[in-house]
C-alpha cells in the first residue's frame, strides 16, 4: 500500500531473533517457545491479549505436512486464537497481520518465521518452487539458479567481481557485532575472498549465503496500543510486496523490477534512509537490490551482516525487518527501510520502511 | 495492456501446433515424481523419552501451569506455549479413551490384520491420551473406558523406537466410568 | 547431549507426482518426445520457448505453437559439480539459458561438455536427443557445443 494514504498507524514494538549453524536436537517448537515468549514478554502481553497472530514457514524444509500446526503448540492455541499461515517467509506473514491490523478489528499481533534447514539440503528443496514441467526434473538448485543471475550480471559490465567481493567483505565485517550471525570477520579482504575457486561458477562460498537454522518472532500493535507498550515504536510507513513473472525466461534477471516497484510504493526515496536490511541471498542479488531499492550513499546497508551472514530460509525477511525495527527502537536510526525476497532469482519482493517519532 | 479488472480469458480457443504433430496422439500427462530425505533428529524431550521406551519405561512432561502430564514429552504445554522441564514416569496400564475398529489393511503394516483396533490410550498419571493398537480380546468387547495394560516386545527386540509396546490388553479391571474415560486435561483436573 | 549418542533417522518424503499438462505444455512435451521444439507465438510476433499459456506482459490466452531450431546461444550458464542428486544428469555438467534460433526467449537445459574450460557466453549450442522419448523435459538429454 502506499505511504500515508489513511492507513491506521501500526508499528513493531518487539522482536526476537535466533539463528544458529544448526540446532541439532532442538526442534522447531522448542526454538518458538522461546522466541515467542521473548517477543511477548518484552512488552508484557500475554496470549489472550494478543489479536490475531500470523506464521510463516515451509512444509518441504520441515519434511512434513502442515507442519505449522505443530508449531503452534510454541504459541498457546488454547482457547482458539485467531490464527493464519503462509507458506512464504515470516515478513510475508507480517504484511497479511499488517492488512490484519489496517482492518481496525485487533491493535495486536504476533508474526512468526522459522526454519531448520539444516536436516535437508535446503538448495535442492528450493528447486520444486520452479515450474513443475519445464525446470524441477532438472533438478536447478537455489546455487546454480543464482549463478545464472550472476553470470549475466558480470557479462553486462554492471559489476565486477571485485565489487561482488566487497559486498561480501560488508556482510562479514558488520556480522562480527550480530550475536546471531553465523558467518562474520572483521579481517577479511576481498583479494582473499577472490582467491577462492567458485562453487556455482561464476559465485564462490563467500557469494553464498551462509545457511542457519532459526527463527524470528515479532509483535506488531496499533496506533496508542504501541505507544503505550513500549518507549519508541518502530512505525510502519508504508509495506507493499510484488512479484514479477514466474518464467525464467521472460525475465532480465539483472533486474527485480518487483523490488523498485514496491520500493516506490512505499516512498522509499523520500527522504533519507539511515539503514537497509536487504534480503540477498547471494552477493549478487543483494547487489541487483541495493541498485532497485534505490539505496543511496548515506545509507548503512546491512549493518546485521545481512541474510549472507546467516539465512534462514523462511525467517531471514522476517529477520530484516525485526534488525531494522530493533535499530529505530533502540533510537540508533529513524528512517530505516527492509526488504524481504521469495521465489527463483528474486522474483518476488517485499518492502517496508519503518520510522521512529 | 490487459484491463486488471478483467479476468484472463480462459484457453477457450484451440491451441494450433505445426503440421509435424498433426495425427499425433498428444501428451496429457507427466511424471514428475520427488523424493526428499532429512536427517531427522528427534527433539531433547523425545530423545529421552525413547530411549526409557527401550527400557519399557513411559515418560511424560508435567505442565508447570497446572500440574497436566502429556505424553509422549514435547517439552511445551501446547496450551499455554509454556516451556517444560520436568519429567514423570508413567505407568504401563490405563484406559481406553476412544477407539476405532479398521477394516481396511493400510499399506506398509502387512503384520496387521484387519480387523484392528486403534485406540487413544490414556495412561494412569497421564492427562492425554497417546495412539496404541488394542488386542487380546474380541473386537466387539473393546469400550471407552475398558482398562488396559502394556504388552511389551520381548526384551531381546525392545529399541529407542515407538513400537516396542506391541499392543494393549484388557487388565480386566473395572471400567473407567464413561463419563470420566478419555482427554481431562482440556478440561480441567477437577474432575479427573 | 554430545552429537555422536543423538538418536536420528533418514526420514524419507516421495511424492509420485503425475500431473496434467494442458494444451500447450501438452504439446511441447509431445514435441520433445518427437525430437521437435515448439515455442508459442505472442501477439507482437515474439516467440517464447518453452512455451506459456499466457502472455506474462499481457496475460492474453496465446494458442499459436511454432517450431523453432535445435540450435541456440547459451546466454548465461553455470558448472554444477557435484551433480544434483535427482537431476537427470549423472556427471558434472553446465547449466544454461540457451535461446533457440527463432526463439525471443531462453530456455534452461543441461550443456554436456566436461570442464567449465569449454563453456563460454555466447557460444552455439545444439540439441542432443534421448533415444526413449515420452514427453518429458529429460527427453532432451542436453545440449552440445555445435562445432563438436
Amino acid at each position: 500500500m502506499a505511504e500515508g494514504a489513511g492507513q491506521r498507524d501500526v508499528a513493531v514494538v518487539s522482536v526476537a531473533v535466533r539463528q544458529e549453524e544448526a540446532l541439532t536436537d532442538e526442534n522447531e517448537v522448542q526454538l518458538l517457545v522461546d522466541l515467542v515468549n521473548r517477543a511477548r514478554n518484552a512488552v508484557g502481553l500475554s496470549q489472550a491479549e494478543i489479536g490475531f497472530t500470523c506464521s510463516g514457514s515451509s512444509d518441504f524444509l520441515a519434511g512434513q505436512a502442515f507442519s505449522f500446526v505443530q508449531t503452534l503448540d510454541a504459541v498457546g492455541a488454547f482457547p482458539p486464537i485467531s490464527e493464519s499461515h503462509v507458506e512464504m517467509d515470516g515478513a510475508f506473514a507480517l504484511y497479511e497481520a499488517w492488512v490484519k491490523l489496517q482492518i481496525g478489528d485487533v491493535d495486536t499481533a504476533l508474526v512468526y518465521g522459522y526454519g531448520k534447514p539444516s536436516a535437508g539440503s535446503v538448495r535442492d528443496v528450493l528447486a520444486l518452487q520452479l515450474d513443475p514441467y519445464y525446470l524441477a526434473p532438472l533438478w536447478p538448485d537455489a546455487h546454480a539458479l543464482a549463478a545464472l543471475q550472476a553470470r549475466l550480471l558480470l557479462d553486462s559490465g554492471t559489476v565486477t567481481p571485485e565489487a561482488l567481493a566487497e559486498v561480501a567483505v560488508r556482510s562479514l565485517h558488520n556480522a562480527v557485532g550480530n550475536p546471531n550471525a553465523v558467518r562474520a570477520s572483521a579481517e577479511a579482504t576481498p583479494e582473499e575472498l577472490l582467491a577462492a575457486e567458485p562453487v556455482a561458477d561464476p559465485l564462490r562460498a563467500s557469494d553464498l549465503a551462509q545457511v542457519a537454522d532459526g527463527g524470528c518472532a515479532v509483535v506488531l500493535a496499533a496506533g496508542e496500543r504501541a505507544r503505550a507498550l513500549c518507549e519508541r515504536p518502530a512505525w510502519i510507513r508504508g509495506i507493499d510486496h510484488r512479484i514479477d513473472g514466474h518464467a525464467l525466461g521472460t525475465r532480465d534477471l539483472t533486474r527485480a523490477p518487483s523490488a523498485a516497484m514496491a520500493a516506490q510504493e512505499v516512498g522509499a526515496s523520500s527522504d533519507r534512509l539511515d539503514i537497509a536490511e536487504i534480503h540477498g541471498p547471494t552477493t549478487s542479488q543483494e547487489w541487483i537490490l541495493q541498485r532497485e531499492l534505490g539505496i543511496a550513499g548515506g545509507t548503512d546497508v546491512n549493518p546485521s551482516g545481512g541474510a549472507l551472514a546467516a539465512d534462514t530460509l523462511m525467517a531471514s525477511g522476517l529477520i530484516r525487518i525485526a534488525e531494522a525495527a530493533a535499530r529505530v527502537g533502540a533510537g540508533t536510526a529513524d528512517r530505516a527501510l527492509a526488504h524481504a525476497t521469495s521465489g527463483p532469482c528474486l522474483q518476488q519482493n517485499l518492502v517496508c520502511v519503518l520510522e521512529g517519532d | 495492456m490487459t484491463d486488471p479488472d478483467i479476468p484472463p480469458r480462459a484457453l477457450a480457443e484451440a491451441v494450433v501446433t505445426p503440421e509435424a504433430l498433426a495425427g499425433l496422439e498428444p501428451v496429457r500427462s507427466v511424471r514428475t515424481p520427488i523424493r526428499l530425505v532429512y536427517d531427522f533428529v528427534p527433539s531433547a524431550a523425545a530423545q529421552a523419552y525413547l530411549r526409557a521406551y527401550a527400557e519399557k519405561r513411559i515418560l511424560g512432561h508435567r505442565s508447570p501451569v497446572d500440574g497436566a502430564v502429556f505424553v509422549p514429552p514435547r517439552g511445551v504445554d501446547p496450551r499455554h506455549g509454556t516451556a517444560i522441564d520436568e519429567t514423570v514416569d508413567l505407568a504401563d496400564t490405563g484406559h481406553v479413551g476412544n477407539f476405532c475398529v479398521t477394516h481396511l489393511p493400510i499399506p506398509g503394516r502387512d503384520d496387521l490384520e484387519v480387523p484392528y483396533v486403534s485406540a487413544w490410550i490414556h495412561l494412569d498419571g497421564a492427562d492425554i491420551g497417546f495412539l496404541g493398537l488394542v488386542a487380546g480380546c474380541a473386537t466387539e468387547e473393546v469400550r471407552i473406558g475398558m482398562r488396559v495394560r502394556a504388552v511389551w516386545k520381548p526384551d531381546e527386540q525392545l529399541g529407542p523406537t515407538a513400537e516396542n509396546v506391541l499392543y494393549w490388553e484388557p487388565s480386566g479391571e473395572p471400567d473407567v466410568p464413561v463419563g470420566r474415560a478419555g482427554n481431562r486435561a482440556w478440561r480441567g483436573r477437577t474432575d479427573g | 547431549m554430545a552429537e555422536s549418542e543423538l538418536l536420528r533417522a533418514d526420514l524419507v518424503v516421495e511424492y509420485p507426482f503425475t500431473r496434467s499438462t494442458g494444451p500447450v505444455v501438452g504439446a511441447f512435451l509431445t514435441g520433445l518426445r518427437e525430437g521437435i521444439l515448439l515455442g508459442i507465438q505472442r501477439r507482437d510476433g515474439t516467440v517464447l520457448v518453452p512455451p506459456t499459456e499466457y502472455d506474462p506482459v499481457t496475460s492474453e490466452p496465446l494458442t499459436e505453437m511454432v517450431e523453432v531450431g535445435q540450435a541456440g546461444v547459451v546466454e548465461t550458464w553455470t558448472w554444477v559439480d557435484p551433480p544434483r542428486p535427482q537431476s537427470p544428469w549423472e556427471v558434472p555438467h553446465a547449466l544454461a539459458m540457451i535461446r533457440l534460433d527463432g526463439a525471443d526467449t531462453a530456455m534452461l537445459h543441461g550443456v554436456l561438455v566436461d570442464s567449465p574450460t569449454e563453456m563460454t557466453t555466447g557460444m552455439r549450442v545444439r540439441a542432443v536427443w534421448a533415444d526413449q522419448r515420452v514427453g518429458h523435459i529429460a527427453d532432451l538429454d542436453g545440449f552440445r557445443p555445435e562445432a563438436s
